[in-house]
């Protein structure tokens, strides 16, 4: 073991009380290795630092949880550890939409198959943004202009290559065919948001929760959801809007939808009743005020499966992805 | 102390000064509670034990010790992590002076002159100049952050692609000037860096490369392994040739060296101001800390009187780094809090932090939760006080260390190097790495090849590569695109123009300079002197050097006799002769130099 990591679990001990026993099949015995697939203060960063901080906080777990993160190879290094681990009832990984596109995208020999299915914790919205001092009020405004507008003269900002918002983009490519979006790769979705208020690009598909303060200074302007249905939160954001009133994307003529996985999966090979005590797990942090308030900052679509049910839609949106590559071109060669 | 600074020199500034001065009062309020200041204590000493080991730099020591946070207060929490921050920012140098170790990226350029100090029996004169030169960096940061954070965070938002890309190119260029030996081996050196860096994914393109299928290359080189090999590997390597003599051993605890190192530093006051600019700029830009080190170091060798002394042991090549670096290392905090992007990976760390408080970094947040974020920053000012105490407290213990025997220390570096190199990615492959790395490292001192141009493109090669390509993308293919608009015309013009610097002096030399300067590959036009035209002027200036060439004889042979008289060799005499050794040996190759030079121009002269 190594230093960091006894440090980490003396530390983490040394503040969690040992919560009530209660009668359960199995239980961790050791402190479980928490793999994030991305770099430090991303979107899964922050839901993973923050499922750490609920568990400590509420005493859920007996052993310590420890955060890591292996982002290199656009998270392949993180998923070929859990794909390696086999067996290992101590190692959980949080999926982002790299789960299915880093395999396909590089040709790594890595699989969703290689692990198993615990639960989906959400599902991450993504919005189409806009600086606010560009003319564009709705998302064919949007799209129209950039139509009639010069080939590749229109810039779109996202987060790595041949991931999700470049996925969006390429989708958004074929509805003003023949002409293209400029995509351009930043290194995180705040830099994005950032660029876009500095106008260095055009728009983007930031999620909500990397935008949101930069709508609510009244920055950016967001013009439609990639979901199906408008967002339930009703609260509002800014002075007169809440994300309810953002209309979907399909509604304001752009028939794009796309939803990111934040998942919980562990290696393969581990016993039923040890998945089963992570299902537990998550069910009790979903129970928490912190939680929903997490949820609602980020503008979450709060969907919770797990089992089999789980196990089809992430089978389904595999299959999602790799069409959507296909037709964009993003395959790694021998996909 | 820190409240009067603030009262004299700006309240001639307006009503949103007053403003702001009474925010900040609050701010202090709401940190000077008896358990904030226990928690501040207690962040510096974690953060110096964090900064002091190499592999578990300030982003891992925050993440880790992130969970202890989380049933405390928000701000009192972030006070207590930032004191980490601040505490891992000052133990990163203690490695670098005593043992060639850079902790961190920005350390790299204090042990290019800390070293060599700690080497002639000065480290604790190095490490207080550090020390005192992080604090000055990080306070002028935190005045600055105090009373120009909107303007400041209005400036950052003018950086796309190509302004980012300047300012790389703005570092690299400042770098390549200041190249002692031949700069061809630069180049060598820096092109080695780039093939390094460029291995792993391409974030732009995410394709893979120079993999070769090992999933082990998947992430690239990290710059801490590469690191600790080349500095920390190679110098143990090439210590074990030099006979196991460990020459800092004549290091003496000397307990008034904190203040006669104070007066010292009074002298380089212009050094501490331009490397205050530099890397406050560089931290809002945001190129971040550790090209800021770089360049100040880069900046201070061209203006200073002593700039060909720099790498030797010159206490402004430790002044200038460190405090470019905090100062960058301070202001990268402020777009974290105005725009949400963090500055440095621990920066990132923390808004991990920010947000499990349901804290929201970005523009509102000066607005939603002003006595946060103005705790915070009264936190920087008394963290930063509290940290430079602390660690000033524990110079001579700090230097002590050099007092063990080589054969004792060595070992012990080593199996610590291995547990950093290990502990970057929980990997064995990554220890085998740091060893390969520690062989190029002792090739390279053997050859001649400088490191700092290879460890530099390893660091910003990747970001260099980035942020070109995405203004290449944005521009459909124009290199047009960099001289757009004035920022990033301005910033590469300065750039071409260090690039060139020394360039235009050597072709000076030598087309003034005829044949009597030997060795064109020198290439330091700036430092050379006007060459004389006539024969009376020429002897002038052989009378000249005879009589420095008779003035350091002289000197050299006094510090022989004395030496040679302390009989019989007690330990007082073994560590005068381990110092002296030194600057005798420094003598008399000048003097070797000089007679070589006097026979060559005689010749000429006759003939």
């Amino acid at each position: 073991m190594t230093i960091r990591l006894t440090l980490a679990a003396a530390l983490v001990a040394a503040v969690a009380l040992p919560s009530a026993a209660l009668a359960q099949a199995w239980e961790p015995t050791k402190p479980i290795t928490f793999i994030i697939p991305a770099g430090t203060g991303g979107g899964a960063d922050q839901m993973a630092r923050f499922l750490q901080g609920v568990v400590a906080k509420n005493n859920l777990m007996k052993q310590p949880m420890i955060v890591v993160n292996k982002g290199g190879g656009a998270g392949a290094e993180g998923f070929l550890d859990v794909k390696k681990n086999k067996g290992d009832a101590h190692t959980l990984i949080i999926s982002l939409s790299n789960l299915f596109t880093t395999p396909l995208g590089t040709g790594i020999p890595v699989s969703w198959k290689d692990m198993t299915p615990v639960a989906m914790l959400a599902l991450d919205q993504f919005i189409l943004w806009v600086n606010t001092e560009a003319p564009y009020k709705t998302a064919k405004e949007y799209l129209d202009a950039v139509k009639a507008g010069e080939d590749k003269k229109f810039k779109m900002g996202g987060t790595g290559s041949k991931q999700e918002d470049q996925i969006i983009t390429a989708a958004l490519d074929r509805l003003i065919a023949p002409k293209k979006f400029t995509y351009i790769p930043y290194g995180g979705g705040g830099q994005v948001a950032t660029q876009l208020v500095g106008k260095h690009v055009d728009s983007s598909v930031n999620n909500p929760i990397e935008a949101v303060s930069q709508w609510k200074a009244g920055q950016l302007r967001p013009l439609c959801i990639f979901d199906a249905k408008r967002s339930t939160y009703t609260g509002k954001v800014t002075a007169t809007q809440a994300w309810s009133d953002i209309p979907t994307c399909k509604d304001s003529g752009v028939d794009v939808t796309y939803q990111m996985l934040r998942g919980i999966f562990m290696p393969g090979d581990v016993k039923p009743e040890q998945v089963a005590y992570y299902v537990d797990l998550f069910k009790k942090i979903q129970a928490t005020d912190d939680w929903k308030t997490f949820m609602e900052q980020g503008a979450f679509n709060q969907t919770f499966m797990s089992g089999p049910d789980f196990t089809k839609w992430v089978e389904a949106n595999d299959k999602v992805h790799y069409d959507l590559m296909k037709e964009a071109g993003f395959l790694a060669p021998g996909r | 102390m820190t409240l009067s600074v603030g009262w004299t020199t700006q309240t001639s500034w307006g009503d949103s000064v007053l403003e702001e001065i009474s925010a900040l009062m609050g701010g202090f309020k709401v940190a000077l509670s008896w358990y904030n200041l226990l928690l501040m204590l207690v962040g510096i000493l974690l953060g110096v034990i964090i900064g002091v080991l190499p592999g578990l730099g300030g982003a891992n020591g925050v993440a880790i010790l992130l969970p202890l946070t989380f049933t405390m207060p928000p701000t009192s929490a972030i006070i207590m992590l930032s004191c980490i921050y601040w505490g891992a920012l000052f133990g990163g140098a203690i490695t670098s002076i005593l043992f060639n170790i850079p902790g961190e990226p920005w350390s790299v350029a204090t042990t290019f002159d800390g070293h060599p100090m700690a080497q002639q029996g000065r480290a604790d004169e190095a490490l207080t100049a550090a020390f005192t030169s992080s604090f000055v960096g990080a306070f002028v940061a935190v005045v600055m952050i105090t009373f120009l954070a909107p303007v400041i965070a209005r400036f950052a938002l003018k950086f796309g692609p190509p302004a980012y890309f300047a300012v790389y190119f703005l570092t690299f260029a400042s770098f390549i000037g200041m190249s002692k030996g031949s700069p061809w081996k630069v180049v060598a050196a820096m092109c080695l860096g780039f093939a390094l860096s460029s291995v792993g994914m391409n974030k732009v393109t995410g394709d893979l490369r120079l993999t070769f299928g090992f999933s082990e290359l998947l992430n690239g080189f990290d710059f801490l392994i590469a690191v600790i090999g080349l500095f920390g590997i190679g110098e143990i390597l090439s210590s074990m040739e030099a006979g196991l003599k460990f020459q800092g051993a004549a290091a003496k605890i000397r307990l008034g060296a904190v203040f006669s190192t104070w007066k010292t530093l009074l002298k380089y006051w212009a050094t501490s101001v331009r490397s205050c600019i530099v890397g406050c700029w560089m931290g809002i830009t945001p190129g971040g800390a550790t090209p800021a080190s770089f360049m100040a170091y880069g900046l201070a060798k061209r203006f200073s009187p002593n700039g060909d002394k720099f790498g030797k042991g010159e206490i402004e090549g430790v002044i200038a780094p460190e405090t470019a670096a905090h100062a960058a290392g301070t202001s990268a905090l402020l777009p974290m809090l105005t725009l949400g992007i963090p500055g440095s990976p621990t920066a990132a760390v923390l808004l991990g932090g920010l947000m499990i408080w349901g804290l929201q970094p970005g523009p509102m947040l000066f607005v939603e939760k002003p006595d946060f974020v103005w705790g915070l920053i009264a936190s920087m000012y008394l963290g930063n006080v509290v940290g430079l105490i602390v660690v000033l407290t524990c110079v001579p213990l700090f230097a002590a260390i050099l007092r063990v025997p080589f054969s004792i220390i060595a070992p012990i570096i080593l199996v610590v190097c291995a547990i950093g190199a290990f502990t970057v990615n929980n990997s064995m492959f990554d220890v085998w790495l740091m060893l390969a790395f520690g062989v190029i490292g002792y090739l390279f001192q053997k050859l001649g090849y400088p490191l700092p141009p290879l460890v530099l493109a390893i660091v910003l090669g990747r970001s260099l590569e980035e942020a070109f390509q995405q203004s290449l993308r944005g521009s459909q293919g124009s290199l047009g695109v960099f001289f757009q608009t004035p920022l990033e015309a301005s910033i590469m013009l300065i750039g071409i123009a260090l690039l060139l610097w020394p360039l235009y002096g050597s072709i000076k030399a030598r087309l003034g300079g005829g044949g009597g300067s030997s060795g064109g590959g020198k290439a330091k036009g700036v430092a050379a002197a006007p060459t004389p035209v006539s024969v009376a002027d020429r002897l002038a200036v052989l009378k000249r050097d005879y009589a420095t060439l008779k003035r350091e004889l002289d000197a050299a042979t006094q510090i022989n006799n004395r030496l040679l008289k302390a009989e019989p060799m007690t330990s007082q005499a073994i560590d005068l002769q381990n110092a002296t050794d030194h600057s005798l040996e420094n003598a008399i190759d000048k003097i070797r130099s000089r007679l070589d030079a006097l026979k060559q121009q005689n010749a000429f002269l006759t003939r």
